[in-house]
């Protein structure tokens, strides 16, 4: 099953911030994530895009030390 | 090919298609819907302002102020029965809403909060109305929720991830369902239904900056001018003049509330040589325009010239945290630079699309025939920002667009209801129904080199913003024409390298461009043809409206290609018809 093009579908989400985060993350930082963490962008995914936008737009910080993390490296991913 | 039967077909799983699929599954008709992404995932989401409704919880308010603010906001394009029954019915939609679970935002007497929006006026262009209807800040995704888990509930049948190819139907013009793809598998669905509702949204995918969701690709209305139905005021674009440069977000009106103003590559304030008095406050269409003339002109910023710049800096980081928190974080997200310290690139962004598949106020597709009135399209309709009612007319107003896809939505849904009534059975699928489909199929297997559909894109993008955005003239619209034909062609000789089946999304891609490419065509060829300024479409060689011309809808049809023309439908169901006046706010 071709993985990466699956997760990369799943970043087509409702709204423009979104697609641009997780698309950008999903070509430039998705690649050096071990197994675990890749499953764990799996899940984070399924959370819906309102919560998702709030946690990457830095306006509300994620409870679960996994999902900081990950919401920390998508940010950095973010080019200007 | 495996082929599966419902009643009913929904293309489109945002607040039209979601809405019309749950009156239907709630009158046990078998209804499935299909949609490229997650429903939720769907564009409605991001909808953030709210519904009209003419509730009155604030201030005096009735459905026939409501009525006359749209028809004057459409410029005297919208139909004036499609209008008045929209108004009507609008706080009946917001009741069956809450009903359905959406947590409106509330008073303190315990009524349905509502806010005032631009364009809204009491008493028949009055004083400020108070109408929009809202769930916090994300009406949109409480409405898309609570409407799948609702559909849930009622056994709508889903296809989550198909991606729909192309519409099928008989020599006689009876639309009898679709072909989709499972994309996780790459295998092809016959789809057979006694009625069709398309509900794909609109296409801010034409244009390089523009808000929308990368689904917003305009997939049904392509569909439908490929079935031979043309596209009605495709000229009509509704632009914000501040979107951030090169990606699209939108930023607030706000900004420049605030005293926020423009810059361009010169240092120069250019919006006090525009409007001497409002400058950067001036409306809409006159700040865009101002931004592209003087990007074409050679003074915009940045390695390309091709932006200005929204100064926020002198404000303060106090007021700038404080009042415009939200422009904050996303400026420091994607552009890691903080708009308290540094300049926020900017230029125009495309938003809605006004026109659309035309449709009756039943959301049936209605299309000319011969010389005479038009006529229903046997078994096919369309919701949303995909039709063109036509309610929004010239532009659109603010809170109209989700009242839109929850009306219509509701509306078409009854109308396929009693027409089931009649259908009884499926009609047989003729053999050669399914060839367009399977060679759109086929086409994409295709070996060997060609241009990349991602570069292809990217041309069409900049070409639409920069021959048919916010800066219009004969000239400019007729290259962006001739390129966007070129393209087209250059787009039949592409490739693809991925051949393979499973989650093959460089093959959605590309039928998504194949889409954009007609709408595409559909939009500059109707905005070229329409020689005056009406509502969002601009025109600076023709900078008046011309009602003794142009009070009438553009027609676009792809094959042959060629410019139609229908009547406005002045006469509303039961009031008095608003004659056309100058539009002032």
């Amino acid at each position: 099953m071709n993985e990466l093009a699956r997760v990369r579908w799943k970043c087509r989400r409702g709204m423009l911030e979104l697609d641009l985060l997780l698309g950008q993350f999903v070509g430039h930082g998705y690649h050096q994530l071990d197994p675990a963490q890749r499953a764990e962008f799996d899940r984070l995914l399924d959370y819906p895009d309102t919560v998702l936008l709030e946690w990457l737009l830095g306006r509300i910080r994620p409870t679960e030390r996994e999902i900081v993390r990950l919401v920390d490296k998508i940010r950095a991913a973010a080019a200007p | 090919m495996e082929k599966r039967s419902f009643d009913t077909l929904i293309i489109g799983a945002g607040g039209g298609g979601l809405r019309a699929a749950l009156q239907l599954a709630q009158a046990e008709a078998r209804v499935a819907v299909v949609s490229k992404v997650f429903p939720t995932r769907s564009h409605t989401v991001a909808a953030q302002g709210g519904v009209n409704a003419a509730l009155a919880n604030v201030l005096p308010d009735n459905w026939h102020w409501h009525m006359f603010d749209t028809v004057k906001g459409s410029d005297y394009l919208g139909d004036q029965d499609a209008i008045e029954y929209m108004c009507r019915a609008a706080p009946r939609a917001v009741y069956e809403l809450e009903h359905f679970g959406v947590p409106f935002s509330r008073l303190d007497t315990g009524k349905i909060y509502q806010r005032a929006f631009g364009g809204q006026s009491r008493d028949f262009g009055g004083d400020q109305a108070v109408r929009t209807c809202a769930a916090a800040d994300r009406t949109g995704h409480a409405i898309l929720h609570s409407l799948y888990q609702q559909n849930i509930r009622a056994r709508t049948h889903f296809f989550d991830e198909y991606f729909a190819i192309e519409l099928l139907q008989n020599q006689a013009g009876y639309f009898l369902g679709a072909v989709a793809m499972n994309i996780a598998s790459g295998e092809p669905l016959l789809i057979e239904a006694k009625t069709t509702i398309l509900a794909t949204g609109g296409v801010g995918q034409l244009f390089r900056t523009n808000t929308n969701a990368l689904v917003n690709t305009g997939d049904g209305m392509a569909m439908a001018l490929r079935a031979g139905i043309p596209l009605q005021d495709m000229e009509f674009f509704q632009f914000h003049p501040t979107g951030v440069a090169g990606k699209g977000m939108l930023i607030t009106e706000g900004a420049r509330g605030e005293g926020g103003y423009l810059l361009n590559g010169d240092g120069e304030r250019f919006m006090e040589r525009y409007a001497p008095n409002a400058k950067d406050l001036a409306s809409r269409d006159v700040v865009s325009r101002a931004i592209a003339t003087e990007v074409r002109e050679g003074r915009g910023v940045g390695a390309n010239r091709d932006h200005v710049l929204l100064k926020l800096d002198h404000l303060g980081a106090d007021i700038v945290s404080k009042r415009l928190p939200g422009i904050r974080d996303m400026v420091r997200t994607f552009l890691h630079i903080d708009p308290a310290d540094t300049p926020i690139p900017v230029y125009p962004t495309a938003h809605y699309t006004m026109g659309g598949i035309p449709t009756d106020r039943h959301g049936q597709v209605v299309v000319p025939v011969q010389q005479g009135a038009e006529e229903p399209v046997p078994g096919l309709y369309a919701v949303g920002e995909c039709a063109c009612v036509s309610v929004h007319g010239a532009n659109r107003l603010g809170g109209n667009s989700l009242l839109d896809i929850l009306v219509f939505g509701r509306a078409a849904a009854n109308h396929v209801i009693e027409h089931l009534k009649q259908q009884r059975y499926h009609q047989p699928i003729p053999a050669d129904a399914l060839e367009p489909a399977l060679q759109r199929l086929a086409r994409w297997n295709r070996q060997g080199k060609g241009e990349s559909i991602a570069g292809l894109r990217a041309q069409l993008t900049k070409t639409m913003e920069d021959h048919c955005g916010v800066f219009r003239n004969e000239e400019v619209l007729q290259e962006g024409q001739n390129a966007v034909l070129a393209l087209r062609e250059r787009l039949r000789e592409a490739t693809i390298d991925d051949h393979s089946q499973v989650f093959n999304t460089a093959r959605i891609e590309a039928m998504e461009l194949e889409n954009l490419m007609d709408v595409a065509l559909a939009t500059v060829s109707s905005a070229l043809a329409r020689r005056e300024s009406r509502g969002a479409h601009s025109r600076i060689d023709y900078p008046e409206r011309d009602d003794q011309q142009w009070l009438r809808h553009s027609l676009f049809n792809l094959d042959p290609m060629k410019m139609d023309y229908k009547p406005v439908r002045m006469q509303p169901l039961t009031v008095d018809s608003f004659p056309p006046k100058k539009r002032t706010y």
